[in-house]
């Protein structure tokens, strides 16, 4: 590519791989006032698009290149549609309104989560109580596929993490205790710690991680799918087909579940007695025996169908709110953990602090 | 270049099979240079596995597989060698959803051409958004908010990203409007003749085959029957194609041209 009195040679390939390079030498030429494109060996559409952007440049017309006939096509129908101008770079506001609109937008965004969340409890409930009056419309089936799938196949997993659990509590009693003589209270600590809070606790947790998101992705790609509005059209109910289900089955198994957690933070908290304080088999159980009460149990029982229910809720809620793309029902189900993690945890340390000042 | 007999692909007796139920057997298929040949076959043929097998999607069970003649030893090889010269529009175009129309097509720019300029890449985005025949204004939309026919586009736009010389079609006109179809196809006929492209063609609509193709390859009994001009195909003595030819929709089809 030459400058001589006002006419511009082009020569050699005008491709996308050298694209670059030619960009960088047109940018130094001076003015022009027709361009000789004649030499050019090879074009492709982004070369094109470059003589394009020099024509505009020179604000020359496309009459006032010369090309070889085999390319004139190509450039032609690149000329049709493109005008040279450059795109202009993407606007990006300042970063402390992006900042400040994020603060506001996700205000709202509780809002109107909690209000979607209580909007949601409500329908659930009638339908809920619609079940009641007429039971045989419950999917039974489906129950208990939900209760499989979420409950007795968290089972192995469940008891495993349970008795570590129960295992290091115990150590950890063990280590601060010893030094009042008091190991014994290792048991105690263990029986309360579980019985109250840890085997539902866990349970809850486990099953947020688990089973909310699978009920969030499995509702989430149904919806993208059409089917949810398929089951619509086909005057079925989804409250009725799909959340009722999960929540009937979650409400039956978290209880269960939590039992097997107890039990196995027990049976972690009796190995680690046995083998590392020299209390024995018949000792761990007296004192539990002595320890613990049915109220005990029923404090921790009485949130595993609240937690369920939350878990089911929010699992599904989300799994309803998806929108189409594939980024959107990771977002989802990234929500759904987390929110029902969050409120778990909130309702237990409620409970917690209402059961103390009942004296419970 | 546009007439050049070279073939740009050529299939020699490929297999593929799922477990025990086979695909393809045996199977022939030359691609022409400049041409635009239309794959038509039942439902269940084997002409998206053809395809994916030629782009090295999933590894044939046998047979050969020359793309611009060099001769495809496995699926990386195919994949290489089609990042660069191929551009492929899926059935549902396969755009990420994630991503808006403009980056969708500067993202193969960025990761092949890394040389390029931010305002350079930005510009030949748009120059495929404006050759596929979207407005301008389609350019900061993300895909969901594209109509069908747009979303065709827009992913014909990202397939010529990187110049290239071979364009994989997987029913491009499946799920368009008439109206919509026949646009389609039209823009398929001026960039093909205008970049000369080579076109591979897997598609179902008649009025396509009958409005763009050079020549049709016929998928039947685990082979390509036939693969020849249109006017030799009609002609062809097999149950299937004269099912397919001469068909009340074909009569309609091959009216209207």
């Amino acid at each position: 590519m030459d400058s001589e009195s006002g006419r511009l040679h082009a020569s050699g390939p005008w491709v996308l791989e050298h694209l670059e390079a030619l960009n960088r030498r047109i940018h130094d030429l001076g003015t022009f006032q027709a361009i000789d494109a004649s030499g050019i060996t090879r074009l492709d559409a982004a070369g094109a698009l470059l003589i394009e952007q020099l024509l505009c440049r020179g604000g020359l017309e496309a009459d006032r290149i010369s090309l070889p006939d085999e390319w004139r096509k190509l450039f032609d129908a690149v000329n049709e549609v493109c005008d040279g101008t450059h795109q202009p770079e993407p606007e990006t506001p300042p970063k402390w309104r992006e900042i400040l609109e994020q603060v506001g937008r996700n205000t709202i965004e509780v809002r109107d989560n909690t209000l979607q969340l209580l909007n949601f409890l409500g329908l659930t409930m009638t339908r809920l109580g619609l079940l009641v009056v007429q039971p045989q419309r419950l999917r039974l089936t489906s129950v208990v596929y939900h209760m499989e799938q979420s409950g007795l196949n968290a089972v192995p997993l469940l008891m495993l993490l349970s008795a570590l659990i129960g295992a290091v509590v115990a150590f950890l009693g063990a280590t601060v205790l010893a030094d009042f003589g008091a190991e014994l209270y290792v048991i105690d600590l263990v029986t309360f710690a579980f019985v109250r809070e840890f085997g539902v606790l866990l349970t809850a947790i486990l099953l947020a991680g688990r089973t909310a998101s699978a009920f969030c992705a499995q509702i989430g790609m149904m919806k993208s799918r059409e089917e949810i509005d398929a089951i619509r059209t086909l005057g079925l109910d989804e409250i009725e087909l799909l959340v009722l289900p999960r929540l009937i089955a979650l409400v039956i198994m978290l209880p269960l579940l939590a039992f097997v957690a107890t039990l196995s933070g027990l049976f972690g908290g009796m190995v680690v007695s046995i083998l590392a304080l020299d209390i024995n088999f018949t000792l761990f159980f007296d004192r539990v025996e002595q320890t613990l009460t049915l109220r005990h149990y029923l404090v921790g029982m009485i949130k595993a169908p609240i937690f369920a229910a939350v878990i089911a809720l929010i699992g599904c809620l989300e799994g309803m709110r998806v929108a189409g793309t594939a980024q959107s029902v990771g977002e989802h189900t990234t929500i759904a953990v987390v929110r029902s993690l969050t409120m778990v945890i909130v309702i237990d340390a409620i409970a917690a602090v209402y059961f103390m000042e009942i004296g419970w | 270049m546009n007439d050049s007999g070279d073939p740009v692909i050529r299939v020699r007796g490929l297999v593929n099979s799922f477990g025990d139920d086979l695909v393809h057997d045996g199977l022939d298929l030359d691609v022409l240079r400049g041409e635009i040949l239309t794959v038509v076959g039942g439902s269940g043929s084997g002409k998206s596995v053809l395809m994916r097998a030629i782009l090295g999607l999933r590894p044939p069970q046998g047979g050969r597989i020359e793309i611009f003649g060099h001769l495809i030893r496995d699926t990386d090889d195919a994949r290489e060698l089609m990042a660069r010269r191929a551009g492929v529009l899926f059935q549902d175009g396969a755009l990420f959803s994630s991503l808006s129309v403009l980056e969708n097509i500067e993202l193969p720019l960025k990761s092949h051409r890394p040389e390029l300029s931010a305002q350079l890449r930005r510009d030949l985005a748009r120059s495929k958004v404006l050759l596929s025949g979207l407005p301008e204004t389609a350019c900061h939309k993300m895909p969901s908010e594209l109509s069908g026919g747009m979303r065709k586009r827009a992913a014909l736009a990202r397939a010529l990203a990187l110049e290239p010389e071979l364009l994989f079609l997987d029913e491009p006109t499946a799920g368009l409007d008439p109206i919509g179809a026949a646009d389609f196809d039209r823009l398929l006929r001026t960039l093909q003749q205008a970049l000369g492209l080579t076109v591979f063609l897997i598609t179902h609509d008649l009025d396509t085959i009958y409005a763009i193709s050079d020549r049709i390859a016929v998928l039947a009994d685990k082979r390509v029957l036939a693969s020849a001009p249109l006017e030799e195909i009609e002609r062809l003595d097999h149950d299937w194609v004269q099912s397919y030819f001469h068909g009340p929709r074909a009569r309609a089809a091959s009216r209207q041209e």
